[in-house]
C-alpha cells in the first residue's frame, strides 16, 4: 500500500495521464482468435474501421495482421469482412 | 435598474448577463420559460452562448459535463422529473469537479403527477455532491444565480440555485437588476487547470477507478464540500460590498430575543416574515430561521440560530418517507445531538404538491409552539400540516 498516493496528493477531478490503457493488454480476455488470411485479404480496411480495440495492424494502407496483445476476440472483424472475401475466420483459443 | 420580473425571467436575465459559453437544456414545467427565454437571447444575438437543445435532461446535463470538462462556463435549467432524469449524471458532474450551475425550479416528484411546488426534487439530489441554494424571493434567485457561478468555480463543485415552482417562477416581483457590464466583471473568466480540448496537454478524465483509488477520490470530493461554506461567505461578501445586497448563510429574522421560532426554506420565508411581524405587533416574541444554503449544511450557523430559542417548529416542504420526517428536521436533530442546549423540535411537513401555506396558518404554528413551550415537551414529533385528517 505504501507506494500508493494519499487523497491529498491526487489531482482534482479524476484526471490522470493520457492513453494509459495502452499498458492494459486485453488480449488475455480472448476465447476465440481471429485468423487473418493474407492471400484472401483485399485490404478494404473495413475490419480496421470496425475493430473496437484498434487491434488490426495496418501499414501503408495494407493490413499486416492482428495485434493479439489487445484483440479481445469479439469477432466483429470476421463478421464485417465482405462475404465474398472471408479473409478472417474465428477459431477457438486453445492452450 | 428596477424592473418587474417573474422568477423565471429573473433567472434567464441572470444567465444572459453571465453569458455562459454553453447552455444545454431541455424544457420542463415550471422551468420551461428559463430555457425558452434564454434560447431567445441566443437567437437575438444577446449572448455568445453555444445553445444545445438536447433530446432529454439526461442528455442535457451530459452535454453540460462535456462542455465544462473542455473548460467552458456552463449552465442549464430544469425541474422535478427533469432533475430526476439527470440524477445519474449529477454525481458524475460533482465527482469530475465540474462547476456547472443549474437554475432549478422546485416542483414535486411523481407520483401522483403534479406540477406545483415542493422540495422533493432538489432534496432528492441532496447527496449528489451539488451545492444547493434556496431562494426566498425573485431578487434572491437572481442574485444567487450570479453568485453561484463564482461559488461553483471557486469550489470546483457544481451548484443548483432553486426557486419555488409557480410561487416564485411565475409570480412577478419588483427586483433590481445589475448593470450588464458589472456581472462579467464580478465573475471574471473561468480558469481551468485541465481541458479536454487542450490537445497539446492531453489528459484522461473520469477513468475506471477500482478498490485502490476510488475511496481516495471520493474522500477528495468530500473535502471539497467541507471547504465550500467559507467560499460562499466570501462570495456573498464580495457581492454585497460591490452591489449593496448582503446575504447570510442562515437567515435569522427577529431571532435574538425570540422565545420560539420556525425554520423554513424557500418562498415560505417571505410569508413567515409577515406572520412574525403580525405576532410581534401583539407582543409575541417570535423569530424566524431560514436555511438559504442547504448543501453543504451550515452546521455551526444553524446551531447558533437554533440555540437562541426554546422551541423550533421545523417546516419541511418534503418528506423523507423514512418514518423520520422531513429533511431539515433530520439534519437539525443530528447537529443538535452534541449541543449543550437543545430546543424542543417539532416537524411540520407542509405544502406538498404546491398546497398553499397562509400567514394565518403560520401564525397558528407559532401559537402551537408557545403551547409546547408552556408544556415543556412536544406532543407529537412529526405532523402533516394542512392535510385533511392529519
Amino acid at each position: 500500500m505504501s507506494e500508493k498516493k494519499g487523497w491529498r496528493e491526487l489531482p482534482i477531478g479524476l484526471v490522470t495521464e493520457p492513453a494509459s490503457s495502452k499498458r492494459f493488454e486485453t488480449g488475455d480476455w480472448r476465447s476465440e482468435r481471429p485468423i487473418w488470411d493474407e492471400n484472401k485479404c483485399i485490404h478494404c480496411l473495413i475490419c480496421w474501421i470496425y475493430c473496437p480495440d484498434s487491434a488490426i495492424i495496418v501499414k501503408d494502407e495494407k493490413v499486416q495482421g492482428i495485434d493479439y496483445r489487445y484483440c479481445k476476440g469479439c469477432g466483429i472483424c470476421a463478421e464485417e469482412c465482405p462475404p465474398k472475401v472471408k479473409a478472417i475466420t474465428m477459431v477457438r483459443e486453445e492452450k | 435598474m428596477i424592473v418587474a420580473r417573474t422568477g423565471n425571467e429573473a433567472m434567464a436575465e441572470a444567465m444572459r448577463q453571465i453569458n455562459p459559453d454553453v447552455v444545454a437544456a431541455y424544457p420542463i414545467t415550471p422551468a420551461t420559460e428559463v430555457v425558452q427565454l434564454f434560447a431567445k437571447f441566443v437567437s437575438d444575438g444577446k449572448v455568445d452562448t453555444e445553445f444545445v437543445p438536447a433530446e432529454s435532461e439526461h442528455s442535457a446535463i451530459s452535454a453540460c459535463c462535456g462542455a465544462s470538462a473542455a473548460g467552458a462556463r456552463v449552465m442549464t435549467s430544469t425541474a422535478s422529473q427533469g432533475l430526476a432524469l439527470m440524477h445519474e449524471i449529477l454525481y458524475i458532474a460533482a465527482g469530475l469537479r465540474l462547476p456547472i450551475v443549474i437554475c432549478l425550479v422546485n416542483r414535486s416528484l411523481s407520483s401522483p403527477i403534479n406540477i406545483h411546488c415542493d422540495h422533493s426534487d432538489s432534496l432528492g439530489s441532496r447527496d449528489s455532491g451539488w451545492i444547493q441554494i434556496f431562494s426566498e424571493n425573485t431578487q434572491e434567485a437572481y442574485d444567487s444565480t450570479i453568485q453561484a457561478v463564482k461559488i461553483a468555480e471557486s469550489a470546483l463543485l457544481p451548484a443548483m440555485v432553486t426557486t419555488d415552482g409557480f410561487i416564485l417562477s411565475h409570480g412577478m416581483e419588483r427586483i433590481e437588476l445589475l448593470n450588464d457590464q458589472d456581472v462579467p466583471k464580478f465573475l471574471g473568466e473561468r480558469k481551468v487547470k485541465y481541458s479536454l480540448l487542450d490537445v497539446d496537454n492531453p489528459i484522461t478524465l473520469g477513468p475506471l477507478d477500482l478498490q485502490d483509488y476510488f475511496f481516495e477520490h471520493k474522500r477528495s470530493e468530500i473535502d471539497a464540500m467541507n471547504n465550500v461554506l467559507p467560499i460562499i461567505e466570501k462570495v456573498q461578501k464580495e457581492f454585497g460590498d460591490r452591489f449593496g445586497r448582503f446575504y447570510p448563510v442562515v437567515d435569522e429574522y427577529k431571532l435574538d430575543d425570540a422565545e420560539v421560532a420556525i425554520l423554513v426554506m424557500g418562498s415560505t420565508g417571505g410569508t413567515a416574515k409577515v406572520a412574525v411581524e403580525r405576532l410581534r405587533e401583539k407582543g409575541k416574541k417570535v423569530g424566524l430561521i431560514r436555511a438559504r444554503i442547504y448543501r453543504p449544511f451550515p452546521k455551526s450557523h444553524m446551531l447558533n440560530a437554533l440555540k437562541k430559542v426554546d422551541v423550533v417548529g421545523i417546516m419541511d416542504r418534503s418528506d423523507t418517507l423514512s418514518t423520520l420526517g422531513g429533511h431539515l428536521y433530520n439534519d437539525c436533530r443530528s447537529i443538535l445531538y452534541d449541543s449543550d442546549k437543545r430546543p424542543l423540535l417539532k416537524n411540520f411537513i407542509y405544502g406538498l404538491g404546491g398546497r398553499d401555506i397562509t400567514i394565518e396558518e403560520i401564525e397558528s404554528i407559532y401559537e402551537n409552539l408557545f403551547a409546547l413551550k408552556k408544556a415543556g415537551k412536544v406532543d407529537k414529533d412529526i405532523v402533516y400540516f394542512g392535510v385533511r385528517e392529519e
